[in-house]
């Protein structure tokens, strides 16, 4: 396969399932705990990977979920038994099991293939020298493969529970009437943000996820008021920037993560000063 | 590893650290946590930008370009905030991931020129402090005592900018400016924090040492002593593990130290502790089961007249308490003579006597306090009194008493017991 061609789908399918993803994070005002699952991470992969000597195995999907959802938990402890305050919860469990994996990786230097710059930036312009093969067939990069079926997922994952996605999203009360459980929801939309986090992890670093969740669903929340529009207008959004952002590394020969997230940011400020310009002088002149 | 350098590298750490975590203290209280998080994260780019356009050695370029973005962080946060649809949490990691983004953009753009890695701009990411240069750390050890003569300075007006901004505003505060004043201290400390512990991990610098502190104290002076002791003890873990290995970022273990330092104040600080609130919830549990006994002794002897033994079967059957816990409750009665175990059960002392009409008495006070003051139906009333019962000093006691004129009977006319002297 072309390898311009495998990196520039990897970096669509990514960005495409974290915005939708994202788009429920930012609905729940769960950002910042998209963020620290995101960090938090990082251990479970890094003892992953020393378990199986691999990356991409199922160990790995399996260590880091489990430590995604201990994240979550650990928010929780931390917030209804020891006190702390809701922000304060979600600054400590990050950064603790943040360090604790840099410092796993660190150690385990030797014998895990995984070090700190990978980590924070990611390595996809490396995608498709990571290929799989099946007997003697090569299946192309693995990445490729594995950020297709995290978008299948997503899809699925959505399509299946948009109803309950939905209410619980936009009024807890209601959908608890209705016999939907909140909580189940929540903690199933964790997981699949840390399998989101996981599969892009490599790609795009720990750090930039957090802008492929929030950015988009961000930027297109500023003109739409349906779920329905939310969920195209962000993956819209992370499409261009997946592919521009891909472009304009490659012209401007820098981190292609980098450049992603940042065009997202500028893509944000095209959004919002039309938002603030245009609409709200239409506002004033209907008013 | 006790060569003059290290001892200079390891107070200067000491001295960053414990600086920054004291700004921190307040935003923590002030439930802005995570800004601080944001701010630390969108001080990459304007670091890269002031290697690029300045002298990339001077300390100070790079102070400014933190600075400025850290500024553009903070307002461009509160204005998505104030301004569009977007809630707190989106706005913070939103200017969070896209700033960092940019940065790591600049950076490789640096980095492929190789001037980066001479500049040591790796550090700040996940911190190092055996990379800073002795002449780096001097302009920033000096930072950090302007930070703390500043917090001491403005002492006053932050406390009461952290606690109570309306009431600082209406006593004539200048509270716009002792935000700004704020809001530029927070980015200073960001901007010094992370020399130690790096970008990424500045969030635990500014939160974690506070969040430790405040399970030991409600004083705010003591709470910023100890989160610089505690920030400074971490300090310590990092800077030497980071010096004795090799390839060891200092930051991480440093983080890791505060972990657990916050770890061991949440469950063992005295009174706020999660053992110390533990332990007064089951002496609360204990003291309104011990009261409760007593009350039911005290009531049955007052209907037949006469002291009433009851055997722990009887208790059982008329409570739907358990055998085990009510057990417990008449072992430590009788440990203090409030009970007497005699051949047919169990009966009151003079002195459960006393104890158990007492109760009573609340009970019956607090009953026609709510039928007489607030109006309350009579078969309303039962439950909150078997609350209020455990709960009412003798001080209170003494007012609703008087408030109520000296009453004889509660509402279901059953007499108010009072102690004869």
């Amino acid at each position: 396969m072309i390898p311009t061609l495998a990196i520039a789908l990897t970096a669509v399918f990514t960005a495409v399932s974290c915005a939708l993803l994202g788009a429920f994070l930012v609905l729940r005002k769960m950002t910042m705990v998209g963020d620290a699952i995101s960090h938090a991470v990082l251990p479970g992969i890094a003892v992953a990977y020393w378990l199986s000597q691999s990356r991409a195995s199922l160990w790995m999907f399996l260590g880091a979920a489990a430590v995604g959802v201990l994240a979550t938990v650990m928010i929780e402890v931390l917030r209804k038994n020891l006190k702390v305050q809701g922000d304060a919860s979600i600054g400590m469990t990050f950064t603790t099991l943040f360090a604790l994996g840099v410092i796993l990786i660190t150690f385990w230097s030797d014998s895990v293939d995984l070090d700190q710059e990978c980590v924070l930036y990611g390595e996809i312009a490396y995608v498709p020298f990571n290929s799989w093969s099946m007997g003697d067939l090569n299946m192309g990069p693995i990445a490729l493969w594995s950020s297709g079926l995290l978008l299948l997922a997503v899809l699925g994952y959505i399509f299946v529970g948009y109803k309950g996605l939905k209410l619980s999203s936009f009024n807890e009360d209601y959908a608890a009437v209705l016999g939907i459980s909140v909580a189940a929801w929540n903690l199933s939309l964790m997981a699949m943000v840390s399998f989101a986090t996981v599969v892009s992890f490599e790609s795009v670093g720990a750090i930039l996820v957090v802008a492929l969740l929030v950015v988009p669903a961000a930027t297109a929340y500023l003109l739409v008021e349906k779920l329905h529009h939310l969920l195209m207008g962000a993956a819209f959004i992370a499409l261009v920037a997946a592919l521009g952002g891909y472009a304009c590394s490659r012209w401007l020969d820098t981190s292609i993560a980098g450049t992603i997230a940042t065009l997202l940011g500028v893509q944000f400020l095209i959004v919002l000063l039309y938002q603030q310009l245009i609409l709200k002088r239409n506002h004033h002149a209907v008013a | 590893m006790l060569d003059p350098i290290f001892i200079k590298v390891l107070l200067g750490t000491l001295l960053l650290a414990a600086s920054s975590s004291v700004v921190g203290a307040f935003s923590f209280l002030k439930g802005e946590s995570l800004v601080g998080d944001a701010i630390a994260h969108a001080l990459l780019p304007g670091v890269v930008l002031a290697f690029i356009l300045g002298d990339g050695r001077n300390p100070l370029f790079l102070i400014f370009g933190a600075l400025v973005a850290g500024l553009i962080a903070h307002y461009g946060i509160s204005f998505l905030e104030q301004r569009t649809k977007l809630k707190g949490d989106t706005a913070i990691s939103l200017v969070l991931s896209t700033f960092f983004g940019f940065g790591i953009m600049l950076l490789s753009a640096v980095q492929r020129t190789g001037l980066g890695q001479q500049a040591g701009l790796e550090r700040f990411l996940l911190g190092k402090a055996a990379a800073i240069t002795l002449s780096d750390l001097y302009v920033f050890a000096a930072l950090a005592v302007v930070l703390l003569v500043s917090v001491a300075v403005f002492f006053k007006g932050f406390q009461l900018m952290t606690f109570n901004e309306d009431f600082a505003a209406a006593i004539g505060l200048p509270v716009q400016a002792i935000r700004f004043v704020f809001t530029i201290l927070t980015v200073l400390a960001v901007t010094v924090g992370i020399q130690s512990v790096g970008i990424v991990l500045m969030a635990a610098l500014l939160i974690t040492p506070a969040a430790a502190a405040r399970a030991w104290t409600s004083s705010l002076r003591l709470m910023l002593v100890l989160s610089a002791v505690f920030a400074a003890t971490a300090a310590l873990v990092g800077t030497v593990v980071s010096a004795s290995l090799p390839k060891m970022p200092t930051g991480p273990w440093i983080v890791l130290a505060l972990g657990g330092i916050a770890f061991i104040s949440l469950l063992f600080a005295p009174e706020k502790g999660w053992i110390a609130r533990r332990k007064r919830a089951k002496g609360n549990q204990l003291k309104t089961q011990r009261e409760n006994l007593l009350k039911l002794l005290y009531g049955a002897e007052e209907r037949e007249g006469e002291t009433v033994a009851m055997t722990s079967e009887t208790i059982v059957a008329m409570r739907r308490q358990h055998l085990d816990g009510l057990r417990k409750t008449l072992r430590s009665l009788k440990k203090e003579y409030l009970l007497v175990e005699r051949p047919d059960g169990f009966a009151l002392t003079d002195k459960g006597r006393t104890e158990g009409r007492r109760v009573v008495r609340l009970h019956r006070l607090w009953e026609l306090y709510l039928t007489e003051r607030l109006g309350m139906a009579a078969d309303h009333i039962h439950p909150q009194a078997e609350t209020m019962e455990h709960i009412i000093t003798p001080e209170i006691e003494a007012l609703i008493v008087k408030e109520l004129g000296n009453p004889e009977l509660d509402p279901h006319q059953s007499p108010i017991p009072y102690e004869e002297d």
